[in-house]
């Protein structure tokens, strides 16, 4: 669904973004086709691996079934998910993603230290929609 | 300086779950405006319509399907989308086209039939999106940025559940006064409090609900004003679209993430402070001289937040200013006197046009039991999506 967000396993998952040439703005999504800095004149956009840890701007969750493009199987229950807003320190930026599964808004706070890794957005009997999720750094997997 | 431009006439639709059509809406309003200046349609030289979604299929039609609806006569027309922010660009070219000499009398219109829950995109897999992408990504809805905003909130300027709440309280009781409200029930904190979590920390009455609804407003050169037979018309003095910053550091609707602040160091200033500063200073006032104002209440925590960027209050000093009764009738700059989005709810392209009615009305004394007392300046502040600023000074 999306190309290029995100690669490896285990401790190697990472954020995929881009990084300008000239500026060295990183941009995620990624940003392939031009440097939104509007001073830069403009430099190659290299992949670049984000920073796997960050502290915990701010949190959320999402108590009703959000509506479609999202995909939920509409016979089973819904289950809220934790929405998880990190400032990665290198990157001075703030990236969005949801809670690893069964992270409720109860184990976070606002500077917490949290850490990607990999997970599941939806799957069905032909296709497993990876993603990333943020999780409280010292918990086990 | 610009110059200013005339409100002649203002009106609505009023709003709520109708069931009908936006074209409907929008026309309602639209006679009700015209009425009000005292106008026919025939007089008037241009109409600019704020898009709406007409099945499926995005506006760009709204101007002239309402020039349609009241009947071709050969106007002017302009049609155009700026989501949130789309009623403001509309009272903008309305101005542009008056300063410019290229329309004598304007019609702006906005109105739309919203559907029921949360707001999502158009169908289709179109990750090119950034609005389609939070969804399918990460399921974030519009709530989810309003309890990001209210947590970061509490965590940094201390704000509680209760200040939230006082905010609702405020704006229900003032909608209970509005004729042309959706929700004309008082509130109270405790029916907050019960009422169930949406994104945490935020329940269903800190959030603003979807509406069907209309708006519009006569504008004309002040010359046209005087020879009508007005002289002292309520005027528009600023209206403000601005765009933000790069790099924004502030997670913005619909955005996955922020700009980067690695190259260049953010403005002191956010983004919402722009909007208002750069109105402010295009119409020559401060925020002291305002006597009301209409602000953007998608949540209870979010009119928190714009007291702050209005410079109502210094940064963090929002929950305060509303514990002191100071954005309250008889406070020092009352705010959302129509009752705001938690009393009327989202109209998306009648909303920027819904609140320069309301300041229109209070500046001309006609708000009724509403009423801010002498009230002379006025501003609306709004924020539309993928970085739409909104924001109008009227005057008296
Ligand atoms: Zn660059």
């Amino acid at each position: 669904m999306v190309m290029g967000w995100f690669a490896g396993d285990g401790d190697d998952f990472r954020l995929l973004g881009t990084r300008c040439s000239t500026c060295a703005s990183v941009f995620f999504p990624r940003e392939d086709v031009h440097c939104r800095h509007p001073g830069c004149a403009g430099g190659d956009l290299q992949e670049v691996a984000l920073s796997r840890r960050g502290r915990i701007w701010s949190y959320t969750d999402s108590r009703y079934r959000p509506p479609s493009p999202y995909v939920t199987d509409s016979e089973l229950p819904w289950e809220p998910y934790a929405l998880i807003a990190v400032e990665l320190e290198s990157e001075r930026m703030v990236v969005l993603g949801q809670a690893a599964p069964g992270v409720t808004v109860a184990d976070l706070a606002v500077g917490m230290e949290v850490e990607v890794v990999p997970g599941v957005l939806h799957e069905d009997a032909e296709t497993i929609w990876t993603t990333w999720h943020w999780r409280p750094t010292g918990v086990a997997v | 300086m610009t110059g200013d431009v005339a409100v002649l006439g203002a009106g609505m639709h009023p709003w709520g779950k109708w069931g009908r059509g936006f074209v409907e809406y929008g026309v309602a309003a639209a006679r009700a405006a015209l009425a009000d200046a005292g106008l026919e349609w025939r007089q008037v030289g241009s109409i600019v319509g704020a898009d709406t979604v007409r099945g499926g299929y995005p506006g760009y039609v709204a101007g002239a399907t309402f020039a349609k609806a009241l009947g071709w006569q050969g106007a002017r027309v302009t049609s155009l989308y700026a989501a949130c922010a789309s009623g403001a660009q509309a009272i903008s070219t309305a101005r542009a086209q008056i300063l410019s000499g290229l329309a004598d009398v304007v019609l702006v219109v906005g109105a739309d039939a919203a559907p029921k829950g949360f707001f999502r995109p158009a169908g289709g897999d179109r990750p090119d999106d950034p609005d389609w992408l939070r969804f399918r990504v990460l399921g974030a809805t519009n709530p989810t940025y309003f309890g990001l905003y209210a947590r970061r909130r509490m965590a940094v300027h201390g704000d509680t559940l209760e200040d939230f709440a006082q905010v609702k309280v405020k704006n229900a009781a003032l909608g209970a006064l509005n004729a042309n409200a959706r929700y004309r029930k008082p509130v109270t904190a405790q029916e907050v409090a019960a009422s169930p979590v949406v994104a945490d920390p935020l329940r269903l009455l800190d959030i603003c609900a979807t509406s069907d609804g209309g708006a519009a407003l006569v504008l004309s050169s002040m010359e046209f004003a005087r020879r009508h037979g007005v002289a002292e018309p309520v005027r528009v003095r600023a209206v403000s679209t601005v765009t933000p910053r790069y790099p924004n550091p502030v997670l913005d609707l619909p955005d996955i993430a922020t700009d980067s602040a690695v190259a260049v160091k953010p403005a002191a200033e956010t983004f919402r402070a722009s909007i208002a500063r750069t109105a402010y200073e295009e119409a020559g006032i401060g925020a002291e001289d305002l006597s009301l104002a209409e602000v953007y209440d998608l949540s209870t925590a979010l009119e928190l937040q714009w007291y702050e960027d209005l410079g109502l209050c210094g940064e963090g000093e929002g929950a305060k200013l509303l514990r002191d009764g100071e954005t309250a009738p008889g406070g020092r700059i009352p705010v959302n006197m129509s009752g705001g989005l938690a009393s009327f709810g989202e109209a998306v392209p009648a909303q920027a046009v819904a609140q320069v009615c309301e300041v229109t009305w209070q500046l001309r004394g006609q708000a009724g039991d509403r009423q801010v007392a002498g009230a002379r300046v006025g501003i609306t502040a709004n924020q539309g999506l993928f970085g739409h600023g909104s924001a109008v000074i009227a005057v008296r």
